[in-house]
């Protein structure tokens, strides 16, 4: 599925990234961990293809096509899906506007039908339900006056909804509660199949708890540092990242 | 949502400036410049009585002795006023019977502008919806008036404004120059010396007019001025509707358009008037080009709870130099006006509202919402004003400004005056720049850049969009996108 080899990025001509390698093959979760500063979002905005970071070596491919040349809306159409660590607001545009208007761009992209009006209030309405988001919240301006929760819950309705292939999840924890978080990792659990691969990116063991990874790596001062199995996250929540700083 | 949809679409279609073609259509002109003689030439043209050269010839001799105004934040070269067509008209019949008798060339180029100028094709549209009464305004001259027949049964009178003036010379009388006197500001008064035509509209006491009233306005000759003038009455416990929509083809020259629209609206009376304006804006590089839109235009609440409403979506233009105002005179009377004016490439836009507060308890309300982009000026210019008798006078006013890169400029001035301690108005203020996080947000949900800024745009102006009618909105919106194409990038 994804494939990323010896990734180098930079921001303002500061080296964020130092040589990144990592495989996570369809049906696979793999958690990305590390101290703060170590290049988490970065990696999720270099694989997304924000602007400003300038990748000067190596290759990140998705079933073998390159993505690094692609522009973001088109790695959208060919199934990569961010959720935010902080998701943005979007005035005078209703949630649901918003994510049909994407979801037929990027089926237009793939050359498909769009999605008729009542296909897609009935799989709105499906989706709100499993998540436990009220309809009628669909229908207020994306995220403008929601809580942080109410967010990152927005984020995984919307990946729900757009059914990506490969998932990045950056800090999607962070500002839930312990009852926003079953309910988040519920959805992102519902996810899972052998069609579709995840980067769940964290800071802290808490959210892998609820979403089992098969694999977690230390991300440390822009290099894979360390990998291993989900016994690793518990094993980082104990020690913190102090070795991988001081390795650095 | 759809209409989302349907703008991404749009906008991949169209050239920058979809209006911008020249019908060939053998066109009368009155000899270049202005002089006494021109002003009796187009008088003459149009069979007027001797009130109305006499009405042209003072406001001329007024226009001489003003000087043009500068205080508006618009920067273009002195007009030779010399050098400039002041009458051109598709040549031959000047008032035609019916539809038959107007050139091809011109109803085809209404289809071009999409514009249901045959009342078939607009019975023929779905089942339903809603028809438009159309006045087709060409270069100076009226050409058609759709629906005659069937607003004249509700006692409805729409038509040019030079039949009103042979038809009804009492209400023209009564009526013109009432609310924007002759010599109000340079540009009305030279309109009143040299107006072309227009659509009046008259609503009798008590009539809800059957259908939504539109003029199309079409600048097609080259270095010819548009002067129309437009005037609508409401009667008492009237209602009526009206848009007006305006076109020109590229030219490497300035166009000077300077109309002018009174509203005289009675008691218990409303007038929603609306415009959708883009005439050409001129070369986005260069600047050359372009038409100068030095308009006014003001409603007269002149009875008690009487209503006015202006909405318009500016992206046209070279220069917008406009401000539709309120005088809201009778007792509780409400005025409104929401705007959306939107500046790309080289263009400048002074534009904004005059809440003229006369009476007690009289309410008015400012939305207006400015998108600058390229490097473009984009200026809000507002009054509040409240006379010592208005107490209780309300107003609320929201200024919003959105800033697309690096080059383009946002202003707003507002200016407030009180003169009684029993008014309470409101302001808010806001100035944003479309945000890059945004922008990359709506990307990595899968829309291009160019639709990005498209779903942002309409997000803001929507509060705007929503005061138009319903089939107008979709067509405003497609306007804003294409206003804004190539802005980001």
């Amino acid at each position: 599925m994804l494939s990323i080899s010896n990734l180098h990025a930079e921001i303002d001509g500061k080296a964020i990234l130092k040589g990144l390698t990592l495989d996570v093959p369809a049906g696979e979760v793999h958690a990305i961990m590390g101290p703060n500063g170590a290049g988490k979002s970065t990696l999720s905005y270099v694989l997304t293809g924000r602007q400003g970071y300038e990748v000067s070596e190596g290759t990140a491919t998705l079933d073998g096509e390159d993505l690094l040349s692609l522009d973001p809306s088109e790695r959208a159409a060919r199934g990569v899906f961010l959720s935010f660590q902080y998701p943005l607001e979007i005035p005078g545009v209703p949630a649901l506007t918003f994510i049909r208007t994407a979801m037929n761009a990027q089926r237009k992209a793939r050359g498909e039908a769009e999605i008729t009006a009542p296909a897609f209030l009935k799989l709105a309405r499906a989706t709100a339900a499993s998540l436990k988001i009220d309809f009628e919240m669909l229908k207020r301006a994306l995220n403008v006056g929601f809580s942080g929760g109410e967010k990152k819950r927005m984020e995984i309705f919307q990946m729900a909804m757009l059914s990506p292939r490969f998932l990045i999840l950056d800090e999607t924890d962070s500002g839930l509660d312990i009852d926003a978080l079953k309910i988040v990792a519920d959805g992102v659990n519902a996810m899972r199949s052998p069609e579709r691969a995840m980067l769940v990116i964290t800071h802290y063991q808490r959210l892998l708890d609820y979403i089992k990874p098969d694999r977690v790596h230390v991300l440390a001062d822009g290099r894979i540092a360390e990998s291993g199995g989900p016994e690793l996250a518990h094993e980082l929540e104990r020690e913190g990242y102090d070795k991988y700083a001081r390795a650095a | 949502m759809a209409a989302v949809k349907q703008t991404v679409e749009h906008v991949e279609s169209l050239e920058k400036y979809k209006h911008g073609f020249v019908t060939d259509i053998e066109q009368d002109f009155a000899p270049k410049g202005l002089s006494p003689d021109i002003v009796r030439f187009i008088s003459a043209k149009k069979n007027e009585p001797a009130w109305m050269l006499e009405y042209r010839l003072d406001a001329y001799e007024r226009w001489l002795a003003m000087d043009e105004p500068e205080w508006a934040k618009v920067y273009f070269p002195r007009i030779d006023y010399q050098d400039s067509y002041y009458y051109a008209a598709p040549k031959e019949k000047v008032g035609p019977a019916s539809l038959d008798e107007v050139d091809p060339d011109i109803l085809a180029t209404y289809a071009k502008l999409g514009i249901p100028l045959r009342e078939q094709e607009v019975l023929a549209g779905v089942k339903g919806a809603p028809r438009y009464a159309v006045d087709a305004v060409f270069d100076s001259v009226s050409v058609v008036t759709t629906f005659k027949k069937e607003l004249a049964e509700a006692g409805v009178i729409f038509c040019s404004m030079s039949e009103a003036i042979r038809e009804h010379p009492e209400l023209v009388k009564k009526y013109l120059s009432s609310v924007v006197p002759v010599s109000d500001n340079y540009y009305a008064c030279l309109n009143a010396a040299v107006f072309s035509d227009g659509s009046f509209v008259y609503v009798p006491p008590g009539v809800r007019c059957p259908m939504e009233l539109s003029t199309y306005f079409r600048i097609n000759a080259e270095n010819s001025g548009q002067f129309e003038r437009t005037l609508i009455i409401a009667d008492k416990g009237s209602y009526v509707s009206y848009l007006e929509g305006c076109t020109a083809p590229m030219r490497d020259e300035n166009q000077l358009h300077a109309a002018v629209v009174e509203l005289i609206i009675l008691d218990d009376a409303e007038i929603k008037y609306s415009t959708v304006q883009n005439w050409y804006p001129g070369d986005p590089e260069t600047g050359k080009g372009g038409i100068y839109n030095f308009v006014t235009k003001r409603a007269d609440c002149r009875g008690d709870r009487a209503k006015v409403s202006w909405t318009q979506v500016e992206t046209g233009s070279a220069i917008t130099w406009k401000y539709p105002s309120c005088i809201l005179r009778g007792e509780s009377s409400v005025g409104e006006f929401y705007s959306i004016a939107i500046t790309n490439g080289r263009q400048q836009a002074d534009t904004g509202t005059k809440m003229i507060h006369l009476g007690a308890n009289t309410r008015s309300r400012i939305i207006s919402k400015g998108i600058s982009a390229g490097r473009s000026s984009n200026t809000y210019r507002g009054l509040v004003s409240a006379h010592p008798k208005a107490k209780g006078a309300r107003n609320f006013t929201q200024c919003d400004s959105l800033l697309i890169g690096k080059t383009c400029a946002a202003h707003t001035v507002p200016y407030v005056e009180a003169r009684n301690g029993q008014c309470v108005f409101e302001h808010e203020a806001t100035t944003t720049k479309l945000s890059e996080d945004q922008l990359f947000y709506a990307m990595q949900r899968g829309l291009s850049q160019e639709e990005a800024v498209q779903l942002l745009v309409n997000g803001f102006v929507k509060d705007v969009l929503q005061e138009l009618p319903m089939e107008f909105a979709v067509e405003a919106q497609k306007l804003v996108a294409i206003s804004l194409e190539g802005s980001v990038g």
